[in-house]
């Protein structure tokens, strides 16, 4: 079930986030362009509180924003990219289009008709707790976390070697 | 997970850990591999102790074996594909035990005598990688308990063979020999493959005990088993140097010489008679591959012979030996006697790893590989004279050395096959094992003759090999004397170990067990003889006549002395001229072949070439050029290079199948 | 709250993502584009998630590793970038066609 309330903050989401995001594509700054990911980001953090997941919430803001949109920013600032649309796009932006509206429309009409009548309860009693995904994290799926501390590692020592100066 | 475990043992017995044996080996390779240069010169201890150890498991393992434990077979499944179930597994019984005993005695006496011969080389420790890997690829063929697990060790074993027959690759010859070893065996293996799966539609499994049983039920019976005999057999000859796939053998030699003791004793070349022998129900119940077997069998070992008389490099009168005595395992279980051929298997891997060792301790003295720059060496190198005369006499088969026993058996079974059960590829298998037994005396006496005997006709001063390469000689020189016994008929226990179920035994009868024999010897010290009169006495006559071995000659003289007549008239117009011959065939008959193939097909090709060529094909193939031209021109715009535009297309194609399968 | 308008909002989003991939010129934009990708299936696991209600944790869990590989990939995929802006002073993908015969 969902008030009115929900609706209305999912289309305020929504909006700003495809706004954002075709920001992210069109920008003619590259410097822009990182910030209008912030903003898509930024949205996809609140929807995760709609969808009463906070703990991604709040890692989402914290590794996304925190973390990948500044180191984003430091390879902008140290690959010194021109500015200007001419510049940063390539001539293949129609195919692009046709594409990506392609792909949205085929993606959107299965799932519409696979997930149809199915609806999210937003207003149960409380949302998923921190500890009920620790717990799952901790129990059945330890073995990847673990492999995926491994893989932190690896791509840590991977980005030194790759960018290192010899 | 351990599926099937027909074990029947309530405590853990050795034989239940026979893997470890095969462990070891790739565990040292490992070490050593990765250990590098910092192991240094110490890059064998890691060898030895992990071949050493599998010795004495295998010996362990052996032993209660030969003490009543039933014999092991687990697995578990590798994968499973629908309804093929793959497994991964082991199968220890008499004829892996016997297997492991002869793999790890030779390949730990190989190690140790390597360090010696080995000693300096640049590559010390890559050698010792190499060697390791394929004692444990060999050990891991030899416990299969599935064709396909077995193919893997199979090609593991080709691959190492490669690289230690090409170890000084600097020199074209030897990496060329190690492409020849790869690829011509390979030829073979092509057949070995499409057997497993010939047999797996015949039988429905890989594993091996279930395939034996099945051909003992009678189940696994008609054109396809036959064809997939036929078809393992194949791999067979290519491993196993049989002709015609036997020309890669002696190239092989460019190896370091311990390498080719171990590829000839041990590993490799036997991998195919083992194979013949593990799958020997099957083989058995198909009675045409059987035949096949047989006569490839005979004609090989007669060809290799011959040719072992001509040459004067002695790794490769060696390396015939080897193919001539391989041929006569296979013969040996070509008609049906499968204790004699796994026997000589097992004798003929302590002798020829003695002669193969006993001719590198004399190539490391006098740095020469042709005989004619040898001779006179017993005095130099006692020890080694001593235990290459052990071999030599041990591969001609006097009593009572290890040849003696398991040489007597195969010609024995021939006879009661020929005899008894009136087969004439019995009869052809008997003739050419006693022309082939006589040739072997032969040619082992010419290159004893020729490298320990007479003057020294090389260069420098030879001097006797350090203790490392001199124990190992003694100890298998000890090892061909004394394993025959196992086989010694009636009492030798060794008919207990290896058999199968409906093969018949030798009974103690006279003609069998004394008469026979007496002929084999009779057959051997006349070679012997002979050879010493062509070899020795003709060129060296003054020499040898005030020397220590005059007593010899003035025996031989007083009673034979008219036979210089018969020697000079009879025997070499007609024993050159054989091997020669041999050697022509070989060289002019086969390649004749080729090239008669390759000209009539030029002369075909020039018939077709007017009339058919220029009007049809050409049109054809002109237009097919043109289209693909055509449709090339179309699609190089999609190849641009341009990761994007690819990106692109792929999502495009994602989009498409998942409107295909999501919307219909 | 119907589930399809997450699922439709995320391939929207996955969408603009893949025009920016395929559209942009500059290596480090076109990894900006690869963050919405994952961002979009991020939200599809998390509706999933919240569509399951409690037997649905493990969709937030699977969030949690794409963000952790995400993390990675970037890290990894600038370092390249980096590399190549040294050795070629360019940035710019189509550029990148050294694997062309």
């Amino acid at each position: 079930m969902a008030t009115i309330g929900h609706q209305i903050v999912f289309w305020i989401i929504a909006v700003v986030m495809t706004v954002a995001a075709v920001a992210v594509v069109t920008a003619r700054n590259v410097v822009h362009a990182a910030l209008y990911l912030v903003g898509a980001l930024m949205s996809a953090a609140a929807l995760y509180i709609l969808l009463l997941a906070q703990f991604v919430a709040w890692v989402q803001v914290l590794v996304y924003v925190g973390a990948i949109v500044v180191l984003m920013l430091f390879g902008l600032m140290l690959t010194n990219a021109p500015i200007g649309r001419a510049s940063l796009d390539n001539n293949q932006r129609f195919l692009a289009a046709v594409t990506a509206g392609v792909l949205f429309l085929v993606t959107s009409f299965i799932m519409v008709r696979a997930f149809e009548g199915q609806s999210i309860d937003l207003v149960r009693e409380q949302g998923t707790l921190t500890e009920s995904v620790g717990e799952v994290i901790f129990s059945a799926y330890v073995l990847p976390f673990e492999v995926v501390s491994v893989l932190l590692l690896a791509a840590l020592v991977g980005a030194i070697v790759i960018a290192k100066r010899d | 997970m351990i599926l099937a475990q027909s074990s029947a043992t309530a405590g853990r017995a050795a034989t239940d850990f026979m893997w470890l044996v095969t462990l070891l080996p790739f565990l040292s390779a490992v070490i050593i591999g990765f250990g590098g240069k910092r192991l240094g010169g110490r890059a064998h201890i890691a060898g030895i102790a992990a071949v050493g150890g599998g010795l004495v498991l295998s010996l362990v393992g052996f032993y209660q074996l030969a003490a009543g434990n039933a014999t092991v077979e687990a697995s578990w499944v590798w994968f499973e594909l629908d309804s093929i179930e793959l497994e991964f597994g082991m199968n220890y019984d008499f004829l892996t035990g016997v297997m492991f005993v002869v793999v790890t005695t030779i390949s730990t006496l190989v190690h140790i005598y390597s360090v010696g011969y080995m000693h300096g080389d640049k590559r010390y420790t890559w050698f010792y990688t190499a060697l390791s890997l394929f004692t444990g690829s060999m050990l891991f063929l030899v416990i299969a308990n599935n064709l396909m697990q077995m193919f893997v060790g199979w090609e593991l074993v080709g691959v190492c063979s490669y690289f230690l027959i090409g170890h000084y690759w600097e020199e074209t010859d030897n990496s060329s020999a190690a492409i020849k070893a790869f690829i011509v065996t390979r030829v073979g293996d092509v057949g070995f493959l499409f057997g497993i799966f010939a047999l797996f539609i015949a039988g429905g499994t890989f594993n091996i005990p279930e395939l034996n049983l099945l051909a003992e039920e009678g189940e696994l019976t008609g054109t396809i088993a036959t064809v997939g005999a036929l078809l393992l057999f194949c791999g067979a000859v290519g491993k196993s140097a049989q002709v015609p796939l036997h020309v890669w053998l002696p190239d092989a030699m460019a190896g370091p010489t311990p390498v080719s003791a171990l590829i000839h004793a041990a590993t490799m070349v036997v991998a195919g008679v083992y194979l013949v022998a593990r799958m020997f129900i099957v083989f058995e119940h198909a009675p045409a591959a059987l035949n096949v077997v047989a006569i490839v069998a005979s004609i090989t070992m007669l060809i290799a012979a011959a040719l072992a008389l001509v040459q004067d490099d002695i790794k490769r009168v060696l390396a015939y030996s080897t193919v001539s005595q391989l041929a006569y395992m296979m013969a040996a279980l070509g008609v049906g006697a499968y204790t004699a051929g796994v026997f000589h298997l097992f004798t003929h891997a302590f002798f020829k790893a003695l002669l193969f060792l006993g001719a590198g301790s004399i190539i490391h003295a006098v740095h020469s590989n042709n005989m004619s720059d040898m001779g006179g060496l017993r005095k130099f190198m006692p020890t080694t004279f001593m235990t290459f005369i052990v071999g030599s006499l041990a591969l001609a088969g006097i009593f009572p050395l290890a040849g003696f026993f398991s040489k007597d058996e195969i010609i024995g079974e021939a006879l009661r096959a020929a005899s008894d059960e009136r087969q004439i590829v019995a009869w052809i298998v008997l003739i050419s094992a006693l022309i082939t037994a006589f040739l072997t005396a032969l040619y082992m006496t010419r290159a004893c003759v020729k490298t320990f005997f007479g003057a020294y006709r090389g260069h420098g001063h030879p001097h006797e090999s350090p203790r490392t390469m001199t124990v190992p000689l003694q100890i298998l020189a000890v090892g061909s004397v004394a394993v025959g016994f196992l086989g010694f008929p009636v009492v030798g226990p060794f008919p207990d170990w290896i058999n199968v179920p409906g093969e018949v035994h030798h009974g103690f009868s006279a003609f069998y067990n004394l008469a026979l024999p007496a002929i084999s010897v009779a057959v051997a010290l006349a070679a012997i003889w002979l050879g010493f009169q062509l070899f020795y006495f003709e060129r060296f006559k003054v020499d040898i006549r005030s020397g220590r071995f005059a007593w010899f000659y003035r025996l031989l003289e007083n009673k034979y002395y008219i036979d210089d007549i018969y020697l000079g008239g009879i025997v070499r117009p007609i024993q050159y001229p054989i091997a020669r011959a041999t050697n022509w065939i070989n060289q002019n008959v086969i390649d004749g072949v080729v090239n008669g193939t390759a000209w009539g097909t030029v002369a075909a090709g020039k018939g077709v070439y007017g009339v058919i060529d220029q009007r049809v094909v050409d049109f054809a193939v002109n237009g097919a050029a043109g289209l693909t031209g055509f449709s090339g021109g179309i699609l190089r715009y999609i190849q641009t290079g341009n990761v994007q535009r690819y990106a692109a297309f792929l999502f495009v194609a994602v989009a498409a199948f998942v409107a295909l399968f999501g919307l219909f | 709250m119907p589930v399809s308008y997450f699922l439709v909002l995320s391939a929207l989003l996955f969408s603009i993502g893949v025009y920016g991939v395929l559209a942009r010129q500059n290596a480090v934009l076109v990894l900006l584009s690869i963050e919405l990708m994952l961002n979009a299936v991020n939200i599809n696991l998390v509706a999933f998630s919240a569509l399951l209600g409690q037997t649905g944790v493990p969709g937030q869990v699977f969030a949690l590793f794409v963000i952790a590989v995400a993390a990675a990939e970037v890290g990894i995929g600038l370092a390249i970038v980096i590399l190549i802006f040294r050795n070629r002073q360019s940035v710019d993908v189509e550029e990148m066609s050294l694997m062309k015969w």
